[in-house]
């Protein structure tokens, strides 16, 4: 085979169209290479510039690229996380409406989605399969068509603009997906482990609690991992439920009702706000890149 | 991604292996009762999730479907009941209202070019990051980002980039391209731009929100594509490769056609949500100049008119449209895959 190939190549001289096609695509990779990290990562930095300037700098200089020492200037972020009766933004409690209801939905969703996942995964019962369907269907289903029977819903029974209601969504929310994902990973533990376990006198429930929730550590880590990031960041709820009350807004509705409504906010101080949205996430992100990849694909974030 | 084509019909392969067949009644008996305590727990482990999701996803899915058929507005929404008056008047409404077909056609145009470029877009992105080099983990990382990054952060960011007064776009375009006008990206309906005499109007707001839609979900197709190549043989193409294929015949021949299903699966899921998608439109121009797409629409009933019946009747418009486009694509699909 060697000697074919070598004959190829020398037959072939310098400018056929294998030479050609090698050096235009050797070419044209490192260019899409180079365009893509620019146009992910551009907007990111310019975040992160206009937040650490003083405010009136992207009116004076809207081509500006970089920062020096001298200008740099965090004055926005003293503004955004002061509360509002100081003259801030009051971001802080933004920021702890949004950790309540991520946890919140962390914690509620794994709760009923790993008994719930292992029953689907492992035990027979009737209407396994169509249980497995309709949360397949829950998955798919738009969110925008939700937003008006559980507005109305919550208006009615008076939990219109309360976090329980927006937590009670996020569940709904996440907890199919949370099953799909974790019963994929209870599929790819051996059954025999559990057997043995159940041999040595371990119930039921003792056996999930003992030999398969430890094994499925990664993948419950990397569960909740997605589900926290798909509350913080979490949009249509929050703006139906909670814009009403300036005091239960999340960060991410904090950050549009301020771009949204004020003329007199500078952009230098809601781009700080846009990067204290952004951190967390972009933190976990890399932290987990490994595990979130693969859940990326097999739960994918609705939206 | 396997995971995701053989959803739903995944569970033949987890049932745990059937216990050995016994001869005496005791054991039958005793089998019997393992089984009906097996079905028990079973339904005691998953009831928490089935009732979720039948509380807050199946039972107002129907209810707004009773609500579209009847007139409730916020004001008298107290003495709205389940059992009011039924009419089709809100379905009139809704193909009356002004502006029905520029939202159904500019929701077309968002969800099929948005699909089609962040399908694209990834295509790309996942073939130029396939062989190995420095920092490829650190890009592919890079990549995933305004996937995973808040979509009210990145969405001001665009807006204050696109900005006309002071973004940065429009300062480099007056400056390096000579743009005689800023260009309101985000708020002109559409522009002339003459090109060898003809005028074209383009559409600037709609083209922008969807260059949007590329750029926010390239990466979820980079991802699935990427997969997939990871998964697909590699003596495939070396074979090719000895054979004397190029590069771009060992694209066309061999790796296109292993990608096809995979696309094809990404294109019904990416649709179903671009046609579907708030936030991202809401945030860039709140459904002004031409981009109300019918997400928008739903919305601006509801909160802006205070009309839950119409808004109603507008969701479950969309959910038949988009019902109706993905049966015509999943058929056209399937019977091109019979064939091929």
């Amino acid at each position: 085979m060697m000697t074919t190939v070598t004959a190829n190549r020398r037959r072939s001289g310098r400018w056929t169209r294998e030479m050609n096609e090698i050096r235009f695509f050797t070419a044209a990779r490192w260019v899409v290479v180079g365009v893509l990290v620019i146009s992910t990562a551009f907007p990111f930095y310019y975040m992160g510039f206009l937040s650490v300037q003083g405010a009136g700098a992207v009116l004076n200089d809207p081509g500006a690229l970089w920062v020096t020492w001298s200008q740099l200037n965090l004055d926005a972020y003293k503004s955004v996380v002061l509360p509002v009766t100081s003259g801030g933004e009051g971001f802080l409690s933004f920021i702890g409406n949004s950790l309540l209801l991520a946890l919140g939905t962390v914690v509620l969703t794994l709760l009923v989605s790993i008994p719930g996942s292992y029953a689907v995964s492992r035990l027979r019962f009737f209407g396994r399969r169509q249980v497995s369907v309709l949360f397949l269907a829950v998955y798919l289903f738009p969110s925008i068509l939700l937003a008006v029977p559980l507005f109305v819903f919550f208006t009615k029974v008076g939990l219109n603009g309360s976090l329980v209601a927006v937590l009670i969504v996020y569940i709904s929310q996440s907890v199919a997906v949370s099953i799909y994902m974790l019963r994929n990973y209870f599929d790819t533990i051996p059954v025999s482990l559990e057997e043995a376990a159940a041999l040595d006198g371990c119930g039921r429930l003792q056996t999930l609690w003992r030999i398969s929730l430890p094994l499925a550590r990664p993948a419950i880590l990397a569960n909740g991992l997605f589900v926290f990031m798909f509350a913080w960041n979490e949009f249509l709820f929050a703006l139906l439920f909670l814009v009403q009350d300036r005091s239960r807004w999340t960060v991410s509705l904090g950050l549009s009702e301020l771009t949204g409504n004020s003329v007199d906010v500078p952009t230098t101080v809601l781009m700080a706000a846009a990067v204290i949205t952004t951190i967390p996430i972009i933190i976990l992100f890399f932290a987990s890149e490994r595990l979130l990849a693969d859940g990326l694909t097999t739960g994918a974030e609705k939206g | 991604m396997n995971q995701l084509v053989n959803v739903g019909g995944a569970d033949q392969s987890s049932a745990p292996p059937a216990p050995p067949t016994g001869s005496t009644g005791a054991a039958r008996a005793r089998r019997g009762a393992l089984r009906r305590s097996e079905a028990r727990a079973g339904f005691g482990l998953i009831a928490p999730t089935v009732v979720i999701v039948l509380v807050v996803v199946v039972l107002p899915i129907i209810w707004s479907i009773s609500l579209s058929f009847q007139h409730v507005r916020l004001l008298n929404l107290r003495t709205a009941g389940i059992f009011g008056e039924y009419s089709f008047d809100n379905f009139v409404g809704v193909f009356t209202a002004p502006g029905f077909v520029g939202t159904l056609a500019a929701t077309l145009a968002y969800s099929v070019l948005g699909t089609g470029f962040s399908i694209l877009f990834g295509l790309i992105a996942a073939l130029a990051l396939r062989k190995r080099f420095r920092g490829r983990g650190i890009v592919r990382s890079l990549m995933l980002l305004p996937y995973v990054a808040p979509v009210v952060a990145v969405t001001f960011v665009w807006s204050t980039l696109l900005n006309p007064q002071y973004g940065f776009v429009n300062y480099w375009g007056k400056h390096l391209f000579g743009w005689k006008n800023p260009v309101a990206f985000l708020s002109q309906q559409t522009s002339e731009i003459s090109i060898f005499g003809i005028h074209i109007a383009v559409p600037i707001a709609l083209l922008t929100v969807i260059a949007f839609e590329a750029w926010r979900q390239f990466p979820f197709a980079f991802l699935f594509i990427t997969a997939r190549l990871q998964a697909a043989p590699a003596s495939l193409e070396e074979a090719a490769r000895v054979d004397g294929a190029t590069i771009s015949q060992r694209f066309r021949y061999i790796v296109w056609p292993q990608l096809l299903p995979t696309i094809a699966v990404l294109a019904v899921l990416r649709f179903i949500w671009t046609f579907t998608k708030f936030d991202d439109i809401y945030l860039l121009t709140g459904g002004a100049a031409g981009t109300q797409v019918i997400s928008v629409r739903i919305y601006d009933f509801l909160i802006g008119n205070g009309d839950i019946g119409l808004a109603s009747a507008q969701a479950v418009v969309l959910a038949i449209v988009l019902a109706a486009l993905v049966g015509i694509y999943m058929r056209f699909f399937a019977r091109r895959e019979e064939t091929s």
